[in-house]
C-alpha cells in the first residue's frame, strides 16, 4: 500500500475552495490529485464539488478541469479521451471524472454506461454522499433505505426513503469493466492504491467512494473521517475491489455495532422510534445481506476474465 | 485556335452523401453521432469513409444524441475540429447541450436534417426542430440544395472557428427533400479546399501544461457579461459570413449570401421562405413575372445572426409579404420566421401587410400550383390586418 511519503507534495486542488466544513468530496478530490503520477485532466459533473470550487473568477483546480452538465460528464470525457488518444497516438494524461451519486446513479447513468461500454481509458470516481446534497438533501437512488431526506420526509405515512440503495459496482461489472472498487477516505492508503491501479489499467475503471456529508447526514463537521471509518467497520459500506472479474475484500473488520453508526446521524434518528422498528430492521437486513453477498463473492472462486 | 472551356465534372449525390463527403474534406478529426431518420445516411456514409481508413478522423458511436454533442464538446475543448449530425427528437434531446456548446465557445458544426417533432410521430421535413433551439447561440444557415449543403460545411467551419466568432454552427438541410434527393454536384478538390480551410487553431485547448478551468459557475455578478460576449460574437459573425462567402465564391465560383432575393424590384407580393421550398417559389415567381405580375421572393439563408436590416431594406416596399413558414409557434401571433420579419420591419416607416402562412408541416408538399395561388390571391385587392396567420391547405 502507498505510504504518505510517496504522495505528491504539490497541491493541485485548492486551497481556496468553498465546500462545507467537514466535506468528504473535497478530501476525495485533493487526495485523488495527490495520487496520480501523470498529468491529469478532470471532468466534473454538476454537483457540490463543481459549484463549490469554480465560482468565477476563481478556481480551485490547478489542472485542466471541465464542467459541462449534470449528466454528461462521461460523454465529455469520452470525447476528450478519444480525440487526444487519436491526435497524440496515445494518452499522455490520466482522465478522471468526478460525479456525485445523483450525477452517477441517476441522471448520468446512461452516459456512464455508454462510456464504459465503449471502453474509454478513464477513471470514474463517484463521491457518494447518498443524496442530492447540492440542491438541499433530496433522495437519490444511492440513498439508503429509511433515510430522511427533504423529499423522503418522515411522517405518519412515511418512515423515510423506501427502497434499497442501487448497486453501482454490479452496474459497472455488467459492462465488463476491468477494475472496479469501493473506497473510503478514512482508509486513504487503500483509496490511493486503488486510484493508482485504476489509472494504470487500460480502459475504463470505476471507484465508488463513500463521502460523508455533515449537512445531509446530520452529524458534527469534525466527525467526517470517523463516519467514513465506521461506515466500513459497521459493514454498512464494505471495502472491496474487483479486478478482471475477481473479487477481493480489502477490509474484514469485526463488526462495529451498526446501531451506533446509524445513531451518529440525524438522518436515521427516526428509525430508533418504536413505530419505525420494522423500517430499521429492513435497513439492517439489507446491510447484512449485502455484506454476506460481498463476503461470499470475495471468498468464492471467481473465474474472472 | 479553339478555346476549350472545361465543364466542371458533375457527380450524382444525395444531400446526405454530399455532407459526409464535405465533412471529411474539411479535415474534421472528431465525429460523434447517433442515428435518427432522416439524418442516418450522413452518419452511415461517414462511418464508411472513416472505416475505409486514411481520414485521420475518430468516429464515436454513442448511446444518445445528448452524448453525441457532449462528446463533441469534449473533443472540441481538446482541440478537435468536431462534427455531428442530428434531426428532430435528436436535436431536441441535445437542447441543453446546445447552450453548453455555445457557452463554452466550441466551434462545432452540426448538420441538421430538419424534421417535424412528435407527437404525433412524423419523420418528414419541417423546421420545428431547429426553431425550437433557435436561441441556443448557434449560427444557423438553411440551405436550398445538396450542392449548398456540401459548400456550407466548409464555410461553416471557417466562420465558426474565426477568432472573431468562435461559435457553433448548424447547417440546416431539409429532411428527405435535400437529404435523400440525388443532385448533380460539383465537388471541390482537396487541394483547393486546403487553401480555403486551414487546420483548426485552438489556442485555449485542453493542455495539462496550461491548466484552464472550462465551464465554471458564474453567479449574478458575472453571468450577464458572459452572455453579452456571446451576443457580440454572434453579431460579429455577420461580417465574417460576408468575408468567408466572398472567399469561397472566388475559390469555386459559387458565391453565397445571407439572403437570396429574386425579382423584388416593384414587387407587390413577396414570399419569404427558408430552405428547399425556396427554389420552387423562385420558379413560380419567374413564371409569373413573365406574365408581368409584380411578384418576387426572398429566401432567408442565414437565420442566426438574423440579417434584420437587409431584410427590412429588401421588403419594405412590398404591399404584402407572405411568410411561407414550415414551423409553428403554438399560441403565438405568428411563427418564428414571421416574427423575425415583423421585428425587422418595426423600425421602418413603411410597414407592409404580412401573412404568415404555415405550410409544409411534417413533410406536406407545397407544389408550384399552391404557390401560384398564394401569389395570385395576394395580388387581389383585400383588406387584411397588419399581420395574420393562416394554415396552407389544411382540412377544416
Amino acid at each position: 500500500m502507498v505510504t504518505i511519503k510517496q504522495l505528491q507534495t504539490e497541491e493541485l486542488f485548492g486551497p481556496g475552495q468553498r465546500t462545507c466544513a467537514g466535506c468528504g468530496a473535497s478530501i476525495i478530490a485533493r487526495i485523488t490529485l495527490k495520487s496520480l503520477k501523470r498529468p491529469v485532466i478532470v471532468i466534473n459533473s454538476t454537483g457540490c464539488l463543481e459549484v463549490a470550487t469554480t465560482i468565477f473568477p476563481n478556481t480551485a483546480w490547478h489542472v485542466p478541469w471541465v464542467h459541462g452538465l449534470f449528466e454528461n460528464a462521461s460523454a465529455i470525457a469520452s470525447g476528450i479521451e478519444a480525440y487526444l488518444k487519436s491526435a497524440n497516438g496515445g494518452l499522455e494524461a490520466d482522465i478522471i471524472v468526478f460525479g456525485g451519486d445523483g450525477g452517477t446513479f441517476d441522471i448520468g447513468l446512461q452516459a456512464l454506461s455508454g462510456a464504459l461500454e465503449r471502453r474509454h481509458d478513464f477513471v470514474y470516481i463517484c463521491y457518494d454522499n447518498e443524496a442530492y446534497m447540492n440542491t438541499g438533501i433530496q433522495r437519490s437512488s444511492a440513498t439508503p433505505e429509511g433515510a430522511w431526506t427533504t423529499t423522503t420526509p418522515v411522517g405518519k405515512a412515511s418512515p423515510g426513503k423506501s427502497g434499497e440503495k442501487k448497486d453501482l459496482i454490479a452496474f459497472a461489472l455488467a459492462h465488463h469493466v476491468d477494475y472496479v472498487a469501493t473506497a473510503s477516505i478514512a482508509y486513504w492508503g487503500d483509496y490511493i492504491t486503488k486510484v493508482q491501479k485504476a489509472a494504470e489499467i487500460r480502459g475504463p475503471a470505476l471507484i465508488h467512494v463513500i463521502s460523508p456529508c455533515p449537512l445531509g447526514w446530520r452529524f458534527k463537521t469534525e466527525q467526517t473521517i470517523q463516519l467514513a471509518k465506521l461506515a466500513v467497520q459497521s459493514h454498512y459500506f464494505p471495502l472491496y475491489e474487483v479486478e478482471r472479474g475477481r473479487y477481493k475484500l480489502n477490509m474484514n473488520p469485526h463488526q462495529y455495532p451498526l446501531d451506533d453508526f446509524l445513531k451518529m446521524q440525524g438522518r436515521f434518528s427516526h428509525l430508533f422510534l418504536p413505530e419505525n422498528a420494522q423500517e430499521l430492521k429492513t435497513l439492517k437486513d439489507q446491510v447484512d445481506q449485502h455484506w454476506s453477498r460481498i463476503q461470499e463473492l470475495c471468498q468464492g472462486k471467481q473465474p474472472g476474465w | 485556335m479553339k478555346t476549350v472551356i472545361q465543364a466542371p465534372e458533375l457527380v450524382p449525390m444525395t444531400g446526405s452523401e454530399a455532407v459526409a463527403k464535405a465533412v471529411l474534406q474539411a479535415q474534421v478529426n472528431f465525429i460523434a453521432a447517433y442515428p435518427i431518420t432522416p439524418q442516418t445516411i450522413i452518419v452511415e456514409r461517414l462511418s464508411d469513409l472513416v472505416a475505409a481508413g486514411g481520414t485521420g478522423a475518430v468516429f464515436l458511436n454513442v448511446e444518445s444524441e445528448h452524448s453525441a454533442i457532449s462528446a463533441c464538446v469534449g473533443a472540441s475543448l481538446a482541440g478537435a475540429r468536431a462534427f455531428t449530425a442530428s434531426s428532430s427528437q435528436g436535436l431536441a434531446l441535445m437542447h441543453e447541450v446546445l447552450y453548453l456548446t455555445s457557452g463554452l465557445r466550441c466551434p462545432i458544426v452540426m448538420a441538421v436534417a430538419n424534421r417535424a417533432l412528435s407527437a404525433p410521430l412524423n419523420i418528414h421535413g419541417d423546421h420545428s426542430d431547429m426553431m425550437g433551439s433557435r436561441d441556443a447561440g448557434w449560427i444557423q444557415y438553411y440551405v436550398e440544395s445538396a450542392q449548398e449543403a456540401y459548400d456550407w460545411i466548409f464555410q461553416a467551419y471557417k466562420i465558426a472557428e474565426d477568432e472573431r466568432v468562435v461559435l457553433p454552427f448548424t447547417v440546416n438541410i431539409d429532411g428527405y427533400v435535400i437529404t435523400h434527393s440525388v443532385e448533380s454536384m460539383t465537388l471541390v478538390s482537396q487541394e483547393r479546399i486546403n487553401t480555403f480551410l486551414s487546420p483548426r487553431k485552438a489556442p485555449f485547448r485542453i493542455q495539462p501544461a496550461k491548466p484552464i478551468t472550462y465551464g465554471p459557475v458564474a453567479l449574478p455578478d458575472y453571468y450577464t457579461e458572459f452572455k453579452r460576449q456571446q451576443h457580440e460574437a454572434m453579431l460579429q459573425a455577420a461580417p465574417v459570413v460576408e468575408e468567408v462567402t466572398q472567399q469561397y465564391g472566388e475559390l469555386t465560383g459559387r458565391r453565397y449570401s445571407n439572403l437570396v432575393p429574386y425579382a423584388l424590384e416593384r414587387a407587390k407580393v413577396v414570399i419569404v421562405s427558408l430552405g428547399s421550398v425556396s427554389g420552387t417559389v423562385r420558379w413560380v415567381a419567374k413564371n409569373l413575372r413573365k406574365q408581368d405580375l409584380p411578384v418576387g421572393c426572398l429566401r432567408v439563408g442565414l437565420f442566426r445572426p438574423f440579417p434584420s436590416e437587409q431584410v427590412a431594406h429588401l421588403l419594405q416596399d412590398a404591399d404584402l409579404i407572405v411568410v411561407l413558414e414550415r414551423a409553428l409557434s403554438l399560441g403565438s401571433k405568428c411563427g418564428p420566421l414571421a416574427s423575425e420579419v415583423v421585428s425587422a420591419l418595426y423600425n421602418h416607416s413603411k410597414q407592409p401587410r404580412i401573412l404568415d402562412l404555415i405550410g409544409g408541416l411534417g413533410g406536406r408538399d407545397i407544389p408550384p400550383e399552391k404557390i401560384e395561388q398564394i401569389f395570385r390571391a395576394g395580388l387581389e385587392p383585400q383588406s387584411r390586418p397588419g399581420l395574420e396567420l393562416e394554415f396552407l391547405g389544411v382540412r377544416e
